[in-house]
């Protein structure tokens, strides 16, 4: 093999090329503005068939929920609060879903090989993923307020809008934020859809049966629960600082804590 | 230009690339040749940021993969033509690609056009594409942001014949044009028609590297003559080793210091001629013959 280069002459090959080789100037080139790569993950959210339909499938099922309300509720219990609540289920299972497809999706469907080359900085992807989810989030509820709202005009009680106030707004968006964050944050840590979205149902549920069994834990469990701290949130009514702090503590434990090993993984990983 | 620099990747004991250097140059394909399993597609992810290297360092065009402000408008990069998702059309695909680096929608089209994907054929979601329409609108998701470097993994896998000719000569335009141009292959024959420069590797490692002529170009001569004992003993006086094959006699000196030998020992010679330049081809087979699975290849 008296052809082949020999090792010495490949690095002097490479010093060479070293000397030789010249910089593409790419100061003219901006970096891809963050607003792009949100836009782009809207896009990505609703340009497949079970994108799409998830998307309509919270839309109609708000919808019917209100519609649900109506039929069902006394009429005295008509108020504006109560369909908004009413939404808070059916959204509060299916936005987490949003959320974790929106991460798992490019590992089932391997497009994180194409994202992920396009975008480098893997962290400016998954920061366009929590503000698209976050945004999408935003649209479910600002559907509801609309909805609930012409429900409350049309078929309102007399006094259905006495209890509603700014702040009630202000925790049905955290409570939909939470959802979202806690899916984008099991989507990140299981980067596998059925393992998220199973162990998103289970574990709480999981804790919420163990906590009615055991009292003991049941005194504690709002701090550590994310369900049991949070239904204050659609009762009406404020919250107490102790139970805004287990609010505090149980979506450090379901949201921060899952997101930032999550995080670590996915910047880690090795994208194949 | 990409410039490798020492690349090794080892995932726990097992070293999958080890100290990987080379360069490919703007003007030249580059041909990144190997066995399956050898380190290529390892290799390409490491260019492009998608898996970390233990040691070494990559560039592109001088900078870190990494610090590229909106790669796809200085690489285009193929790595697999699969991984898209499955429910998305083919236009589809390329539009995601066009917005995330900012490019208008006629360029969507453009590209189409350019691999030769119908309107019809765009409107399709992924599933239903054959492996050669997807490598097809791979290579147009490689060349959307119009980039002056292009890296593709086993491009012409799935390729029907046409459809490899048609790549070939799109990759030689685009290096005519001053672009740089990696690809992978498997295949030596692929690669020899394709490229000007040639990377071989095996078992994680550079095995060879240099211009095709390099690689290719034959040493040594295949000789027969009327009189065999005569020759043989004429060349070994001449310090020059044989090895008999066939009815005649294989030589690593040139064909003209043969016929010189010859010519003084007055032999008459039925055959000289340059050696078939295997030595590619030999050391190529013998990296494949050693992590073959399914026997020799055809």
């Amino acid at each position: 093999m008296s052809t082949m280069t020999s090792a010495p002459d490949q690095a002097a090959r490479i010093r060479d090329s070293r000397i030789q080789e010249q910089t593409i100037d790419l100061s003219a080139t901006p970096r891809i503005p963050l607003s792009r790569l949100v836009r782009v993950e809207l896009r990505k959210m609703a340009d497949t068939r079970s994108g799409k339909w998830l998307l309509i499938g919270i839309g109609v099922i708000t919808l019917a929920v209100i519609g649900i309300f109506y039929v069902t509720a006394d009429p005295s219990e008509r108020t504006f609060f109560n369909f908004m609540a009413a939404t808070n289920g059916p959204q509060g299972l299916l936005l987490p879903v949003l959320g974790i497809l929106l991460v798992t999706s490019e590992w089932s469907q391997r497009t994180a090989l194409v994202s992920f080359t396009l975008t480098p900085v893997r962290g400016r992807v998954l920061l366009a993923k929590v503000l698209g989810g976050l945004l999408a989030g935003l649209a479910a509820i600002a559907l509801t307020v609309v909805v609930a709202a012409l429900a409350t005009i049309v078929a309102g009680a007399d006094n259905a809008w006495a209890e509603v106030g700014v702040d009630d707004l202000g925790k049905f968006l955290l409570l939909q934020a939470t959802g979202i964050l806690q899916g984008l944050a099991f989507g990140l840590l299981f980067l596998n859809s059925s393992a998220a979205i199973v162990s998103y149902f289970v574990l709480p549920t999981a804790l919420n049966i163990l906590g009615s069994f055991w009292t003991a834990m049941a005194e504690v469990q709002p701090w550590f629960d994310l369900w049991t701290s949070q239904s204050p949130l659609f009762m009406g009514g404020n919250l107490t600082s102790e139970q805004w702090a287990q609010c505090v503590t149980s979506s450090l434990i379901w949201v921060v804590l899952p997101f930032a090993v999550g995080l670590v993984r996915v910047l880690r990983a090795e994208v194949k | 230009m990409i410039t490798v620099d020492g690349v090794t990747k080892t995932y726990g004991g097992h070293t999958a690339v080890d100290d990987v250097s080379f360069v490919a140059r703007p003007g030249r394909v580059t041909g990144f040749l190997g066995p399956n399993g050898a380190g290529k597609s390892t290799t390409m992810r490491i260019m492009v940021g998608l898996t970390p290297a233990s040691t070494g360092r990559v560039s592109i065009g001088g900078h870190r993969y990494g610090d590229l402000p909106n790669p796809g408008l200085l690489v285009g990069v193929l790595l697999d033509a699969s991984a898209q998702h499955n429910g998305r059309t083919g236009r589809e695909i390329l539009t995601i690609g066009a917005e995330t680096m900012g490019l208008p929608r006629t360029r969507v089209e453009e590209m189409l056009e350019l691999v030769s994907l119908s309107t019809i054929e765009a409107r399709r979601r992924l599933r239903d594409y054959s492996l050669g329409m997807r490598q097809r609108l791979g290579i147009a998701h490689a060349l959307l942001g119009d980039p002056r470097i292009l890296i593709l993994d086993e491009p012409a896998n799935g390729l029907d014949p046409a459809g490899i000719h048609w790549m070939r000569g799109l990759l030689q335009q685009y290096a005519q044009r001053g672009g740089t141009v990696l690809l992978s292959s498997h295949l030596l024959h692929e690669v020899e028609k394709i490229a000007d420069d040639l990377v071989l590797i095996g078992q994680g490692r550079v095995v060879a590297q240099g211009t095709k002529q390099e690689l290719l170009q034959t040493r040594g001569a295949y000789v027969r003559a009327i009189e065999y004992e005569p020759l043989l003993d004429a060349l070994q006086v001449a310090g020059i080793l044989t090895i008999p094959s066939g009815e005649g006699l294989r030589s690593d000196a040139d064909p003209a210091r043969i016929g010189e030998v010859a010519a003084a020992a007055g032999l008459t010679l039925a055959e000289l001629r340059p050696a078939e330049g295997a030595g590619l081809e030999d050391l190529f087979l013998q990296l494949t013959a050693d992590t073959q699975r399914e026997g020799v290849p055809a």
